[in-house]
């Protein structure tokens, strides 16, 4: 650091250059970004961003889309089962590993191994596992039940839940890895404590660990949300968007019409509501977790 | 604004798993609870490796035993052949050959991204720990904050960024985009481990005279060599394994392994061979389940810090 003080701008240059890039990257690309995104959504931007001002019309026309009604409704349908499987499935799975088991290591791995896979690769193995004529379908017709039907990627009433169990797959070793840090984070005297008590082990679990977890929940919470919200190339791998338009979801309705229908403008209003959806989860978040304690910083 | 706590209260905790078990103690070897214990866990375990094991099975078969038999058996006669062809015959549309020059495209990418991405947000992360200059904070919170707005929002904006730029269906202009959304959870990882380290060390650095630099290369960096394998494990599988950015920024020639291969496998001409679309997806999947089965504790420490990221 400079020794004698030029002045206020020139002092600590070397941590002020060395945060260029944070400083442009929070500025251009994430706030103007967002912005400039934002702005557009409201201009009737075809091929090319024009800056004819046509108020709400984009996102009356999205309303009134079919296609991204879909999308929504899978969101929804997508978003509420993963949300509550992903948590219950992952804090069994950890409760289970939590209770000093043999193995352990073995078994963690085995369930986060599909975290560390691309989308891509998850939607391409299940779309093979639930291929009706090879896969799980098959088998279990070839052992004799011949009317068992299992074909949730052809049949566009139940599509969304063939990629369900693959987000499943995919995602609950995340869940199972936090809530597991959660447990082992837990005093081992509230145990001791509710044994001696008499408490059965599940209710331990249900009224006094969680509760005790809630920091963790709130974290993984956010993180299965907005990780929801962005599900696309999982969609993309898994069912292209059908079958006709059964699994669309909001994420890949933007990239169609962005990069497809030279639609930008329909593709900016989609975003845009996107944004929105994750904005009411993280903004409640962020005000609890750091609204009253400004100056720790 | 944003204190050490956006850092949730899990990645302390889940730096390791070393405290042990804290729940109920079990009882006898092979009491009731046991037996369901390790029952339930067993049935678990297989479900979750059953799709590897069958991308693996069906990647080995030949294309008549795989119309004949059932996808969970075991290959009657191994063959390589599929995974020749995925390395160096499969279509893409028109082009065929395999993906290797995908492969190779991905290395481009993943490399420089994540060396840039690191030496940017450690130097960044530093400055904020150490350094701290006005408005710092303030940025850093936007940066984090960024971090939860959906891509497909800064999606546009940032073509256009690119195409003034003239690195629009390049792959440096990918580089920049990987460098900047790795930016929140890095610079966030980096931060919080240079603030966790004792302050002592830092003022006594300062004392031998040692400047912004000198305390970066000679104190810091040699010690910090665990927080730079946790970020280069976290950038490599998340950059690797990256499809949206890939598809919206490169073109056909530049496409990363994760576009290649789903353009392998779903552009369906001719008879659709399963075993080399395993073997293909198995390829991409390689080097991110290599690192995952090779760090161990590590990615999970990554996944901690990263559990902000989303």
């Amino acid at each position: 650091m400079a020794s004698k003080r030029p002045n206020q701008l020139f002092r600590n240059m070397n941590a002020k250059v060395s945060a260029i890039p944070m400083i442009v990257t929070a500025l251009f690309v994430f706030v103007g970004g967002t912005a400039w995104t934002i702005v557009y959504s409201f201009t009737k931007s075809g091929l090319l961003p024009r800056m004819k001002w046509i108020g709400l019309d984009q996102y009356e026309r999205l309303w009134g889309t079919k296609r991204w009604l879909i999308a929504i409704e899978n969101l929804a349908i997508y978003g509420l089962s993963m949300l509550v499987l992903v948590f219950v499935i992952g804090f069994i799975l950890a409760a289970l590993i939590d209770q000093k088991i043999r193995f352990e290591n073995t078994v963690r791995t085995v369930i986060l191994y599909p975290y560390a896979m691309s989308f891509v690769v998850t939607g391409l193995v299940w779309q093979w596992i639930l291929n009706p004529e090879f896969g799980v379908q098959n088998i279990m017709r070839g052992l004799g039940w011949q009317s068992f039907t299992f074909d949730p990627l052809y049949n566009a009433e139940i599509a969304i839940f063939g990629v369900l169990i693959a987000g499943l797959w995919q995602g609950s070793g995340l869940v199972m890895v936090l809530m597991l840090a959660g447990l082992r984070g837990i005093d081992q005297e509230v145990w001791k404590a509710s044994r001696v008590d008499g408490i059965p082990a599940w209710k331990t679990y249900i009224f006094i660990v969680i509760p005790m977890m809630r920091p963790v929940f709130i974290t993984t919470l956010v993180l299965v949300v907005t990780g929801i919200v962005k599900v696309f190339d999982l969609i993309v791998a898994q069912t292209g968007g059908g079958p006709g338009i059964a699994t669309e979801v909001p994420a890949k309705y933007v990239y169609d019409m962005m990069f497809r229908n030279n639609n930008l403008g329909q593709g900016f209003a989609a975003s845009t509501m996107m944004l929105v959806t994750v904005a009411i989860i993280v903004v409640p978040w962020a005000i609890l977790e750091f609204g009253g304690k400004k100056n720790n910083g | 604004m944003v204190d050490d706590r956006t850092i949730p209260a899990a990645s302390q905790t889940v730096n390791d798993f070393d405290g042990g078990p804290r729940g109920p103690k079990p009882q006898r070897a092979f009491s009731r609870k046991n037996v369901f214990l390790y029952g339930t866990l067993l049935m678990v375990t297989i479900y979750y490796a059953i799709p590897l094991y069958v991308m693996i099975v069906t990647s080995l078969k030949g294309l008549p035993e795989i119309r004949l038999g059932n996808i969970f058996a075991p290959p009657v006669e191994i063959t390589f052949e599929p995974w020749v062809k995925a390395w160096a015959e499969a279509c893409t549309g028109l082009n065929c050959n395999g993906l290797s020059g995908y492969f190779w495209n991905s290395v481009k990418i993943t490399i420089p991204s994540v060396i840039l991405s690191i030496i940017i947000a450690s130097v960044n992360g530093y400055a904020l720990a150490n350094w701290r200059f006005k408005g710092a904070n303030l940025f850093f919170a936007i940066l984090i904050f960024g971090a939860f707005i959906p891509y497909q929002v800064m999606l546009y904006p940032i073509v256009i960024m690119l195409r003034e730029l003239g690195l629009y269906g390049d792959l440096s202009g990918l580089v920049i985009v990987h460098t900047i959304f790795g930016m929140p959870i890095l610079t966030l990882l980096f931060r919080n481990y240079f603030a966790s380290l004792p302050e002592e060390l830092f003022k006594a650095a300062r004392v031998d005279g040692a400047g912004f630099w000198g305390i970066y290369f000679r104190v810091l960096l040699p010690m910090s060599l665990p927080i730079f394998t946790v970020a280069v494990i976290l950038q490599v599988t998340g950059i690797w394994n990256d499809f949206l950015f890939g598809v919206v920024y490169t073109g056909p020639e530049s496409y990363p392994m994760t576009v290649a291969l789903n353009n392998i496998v779903n552009t369906t001409q001719g008879v659709t061979e399963y075993n080399v679309n395993m073997a293909a997806t198995i390829i991409t999947a390689l080097v991110p389940l290599t690192i995952y089965f090779v760090s161990g504790k590590l990615f999970v420490r990554g996944i901690a810090a990263g559990a902000v990221k989303g």
